[in-house]
């Protein structure tokens, strides 16, 4: 069945639901349980940064200490109003409002690259200072001998929620595929919600990331 | 039209036909078909390495395995078993078959997702097999720093297979938690779900939260291995005890995730076989859940001797302590089950109750090495050894093999030989505890695990349990060869041929039709409503 303005088909539960509700609140709960998943596994990173904190506080602070806060700052701004615009976007969907939820999704999708532009950057300088994990350490100036460490947490943990952002923008793209295919309504706009909650906690990861690096020390 | 509905009403096994339409399949009971064959010739390829170095022990010195051959073959023994064997075990094929059908739906709610977690495990058991060939792994199954941090190939590749097989456990347990949340049938209430899938949330949960910590725990560890990041090596300033923490803060939940379901089993096969409600259904139920709970806060009691705090190793002892009021909960409401119940001594029953033999020897033993001042004479003995196979071979192999023998006629559809099902039990009963049971005493008298060479008086222990060893052997082929026979040549089996009271026996056809049941059943009373029939 088709819509009569937009002229999309609607969406067919699959076989194996008994109803569209059944259908959106498993998929909603799956999304949930994975990101829970997903938090433990950022959650050991931070635990183990904790741990670092505590046994080499000096080569932290001197490590937060070299990264540059602005640019932080300018990808939190990035992170945070992108997750915004994914919240307009479910809003969108749930009204049907298809050019609006591509609108929502095409800024969201500019945010998340310009978030890894900057984050390019910033590697950039680190590979030039030489300030790299483990054996591929040849920073200068440097006093403390675990500096590194500090470093191996840093990319590492950036370099596991940068993966993220991407993977986060392949579900946007996708969303926009789907957004050109089948009409969404009320009772349909699941996969929006699905990657507005994915966006979500790559935002949260973020937001603990940034004070973690930048700001302790 | 028609033609639809009637391929909707043909079993399972005949709805479609040829490899690729099984290997394309995202139907459940396929799914965990396939499992349970991919796991049972796992089963037999890591019992075939404790074969191996069970035989070189037959005398102190050399037989005929070289030192590193020994190292490389209990590594794979542990290796397999753990991570290809028990941990997937019972939840990817069991789990997969029934639970859908207990809770009266059409399949899981993520079906493809189910395939993937299929193809991840057999992706991630092709890599581990690679692993074998690509050089000689030696760390054991815990991978500790630094032993796992000597850029060894076979080791790196076995971090690699892990890391996969971690992903196919997460994706089954979510996919069941979602399941049992969104897809219950009418009527179907919380308190009417069956103990095997209280189980099955349980262990839901334990795969959900912990497994994500092993997951970064091995890309670190291989990171670690390329850069040298220095967060476990203590050559660079890492810590290695927090790579220990980080390993047990899953593979102790682990062990719940290897044992829970076991409980879940024989729940239900001692229901059904005493024909009696489980004593005290809901303090059952909740022990899964309490276990899983508190499985999460005692991960320390495998450190006591790795250099952690006294403070630390107080709190996981007195915590872990606590493991044994959920375990003791369930043993004696099995128990007060068969009091007065009509027992019925049928193949899977006889299993049922080597779980509860085994699992309390296996539970108490736990409780032992619980106490800080034993564990520091028996840490790393023989006496853990035999401690965690009671629990992960004595209890859960056992509780899946039960649980085989118990819905191997819905599976197949064949019935198979009792007697020769309840001999082949009998056999595995003596073997396991004969192979076992010597290797407490022997640990209790000091003799270390994992050593090549051993003292002379441990020689009449050892040889006692390689003898125990192939009487083990000898009755699981039976068992198995039992099952395949049958798959040839049984007897029909009918709809419910042990008058169980559940979902998968009172409605649902053997082996069920495509989509489980000809219509949605609605659900009228409890999962072990013996008592409402005779009244």
């Amino acid at each position: 069945m088709a819509n009569p303005t937009t002229g999309l088909p609607e969406h067919h539960v699959a076989h194996h639901f008994d109803s569209a509700d059944q259908e959106f609140d498993s998929i909603k709960n799956g999304m949930w349980l994975f990101l829970a998943s997903e938090i433990m596994m950022f959650g050991a990173l931070f635990v183990g940064a904790l741990v670092f904190l505590t046994l080499h506080p000096a080569a932290f602070r001197e490590g937060a200490h070299h990264l540059d806060w602005r640019l932080g700052a300018i990808n939190t701004f990035f992170l945070l109003t992108s997750g915004l615009t994914m919240g307009l976007a479910v809003i969108a969907a749930q009204h049907g409002q298809q050019n609006k939820v591509r609108m929502n999704l095409v800024i969201s999708i500019l945010l998340a690259a310009g978030f890894l532009v900057v984050k390019t950057y910033e590697y950039s300088l680190k590979i030039e200072h030489g300030t790299l994990p483990g054996r591929l350490w040849h920073g200068e100036g440097f006093h403390d001998p675990f500096v590194h460490i500090f470093f191996g947490f840093y990319f590492v943990m950036t370099g596991l929620h940068g993966l993220h952002v991407l993977i986060g923008m392949g579900l946007m793209t996708f969303s926009l595929i789907r957004s050109t295919k089948v009409q969404f309504t009320r009772s349909y706009f699941t996969p929006i919600e699905m990657t507005a909650l994915y966006w979500a906690l790559v935002d949260l990861v973020w937001v603990f990331l940034f004070p973690l690096l930048y700001l302790i020390g | 039209m028609i033609a639809h509905v009637h391929h909707e009403n043909i079993n399972y096994l005949k709805a479609s036909k040829g490899l690729k339409n099984w290997l394309v399949t995202v139907d459940h009971k396929r799914i965990g078909m396939m499992y349970l064959a991919s796991i049972l010739f796992f089963f037999i390829a890591g019992g075939t390495f404790a074969g191996l170095f069970r035989f070189e022990l037959w005398s102190p010195l050399k037989d005929f395995l070289t030192p590193d051959q020994y190292n490389r073959f209990f590594t794979l023994h542990g290796v397999i078993m753990v991570f290809l064997v028990v941990v997937p075990g019972i939840p990817a094929a069991l789990g997969n078959f029934i639970l859908p059908i207990q809770i009266g739906a059409k399949d899981l709610a993520f079906p493809k997702l189910n395939l993937t977690s299929l193809y991840l495990y057999w992706i991630g058991a092709a890599i581990a097999l690679y692993s074998i060939v690509a050089g000689h792994a030696d760390q054991g199954w815990t991978m500790y720093a630094p032993y796992s941090l000597s850029r060894n190939p076979a080791v790196l590749w076995m971090m690699v297979a892990a890391f996969i097989l971690g992903f196919s456990s997460i994706l089954t347990g979510l996919n069941f938690i979602v399941t049992m949340h969104n897809m219950r049938a009418p009527g179907m209430t919380w308190y009417r779900m069956p103990l095997f899938l209280w189980a099955m949330y349980a262990t839901g949960i334990m795969q959900i939260f912990a497994t994500p910590v092993l997951a970064i725990t091995l890309i670190l560890l291989l990171i670690e291995n390329f850069v040298g990041i220095g967060i476990f090596d203590p050559a660079l300033g890492g810590d290695p005890l927090l790579m220990q923490h980080f390993f047990w803060f899953y593979s102790h939940p682990a062990v719940y995730i290897i044992v829970v379901p076991g409980f879940g089993i024989t729940s239900e096969i001692i229901a059904a076989f005493a024909k009696k409600d489980i004593f005290g259904y809901r303090f059952v139920a909740y022990s899964s859940i309490a276990i899983a709970i508190i499985g999460f806060v005692v991960w320390g009691h495998h450190m006591f001797v790795a250099g952690q705090s006294e403070l630390a190793d107080s709190i996981f002892s007195f915590l872990t302590f606590f493991t044994a009021v959920p375990s003791a909960i369930k043993v004696f409401n099995w128990t007060a089950t068969l009091y007065k119940g009509s027992i019925d001594l049928k193949t899977p029953m006889l299993y049922a109750l080597q779980f509860l033999w085994n699992f309390t020897i296996g539970g108490l033993t736990g409780i032992i090495l619980a106490i800080l001042s034993v564990d520091i004479h028996l840490h790393d003995t023989y006496f853990i050894v035999s401690h965690f196979h009671y629990v992960a071979m004595g209890s859960t192999m056992i509780a899946f093999i039960g649980g085989i023998h118990y819905w191997w006629p819905k599976m197949t559809g064949k019935m198979y030989n009792e007697k020769v099902g309840r001999f082949a039990a009998i056999l595995v009963f003596i073997g396991f505890n004969v192979t076992f049971f010597v290797q407490l005493i022997m640990g209790s008298q000091g003799s270390p695990r994992r050593y090549y060479h051993y003292m002379q008086q441990f020689q009449i222990h050892h040889q006692i349990s390689t003898i125990g060893f192939v009487i083990l052997a000898i009755g699981l082929f039976t068992a198995l060869g039992n099952l395949i026979a049958s798959f040839f040549n049984g007897s029909v089996a009918p709809k419910n041929p042990w008058g169980a009271k559940t979902l998968e026996w009172e409605e649902a056809d053997s082996p069920p039709v495509l989509y489980n049941f000809k219509e949605t059943p609605v659900v009228t009373h409890g999962p072990y409503a013996f008592e409402t029939e005779k009244a």
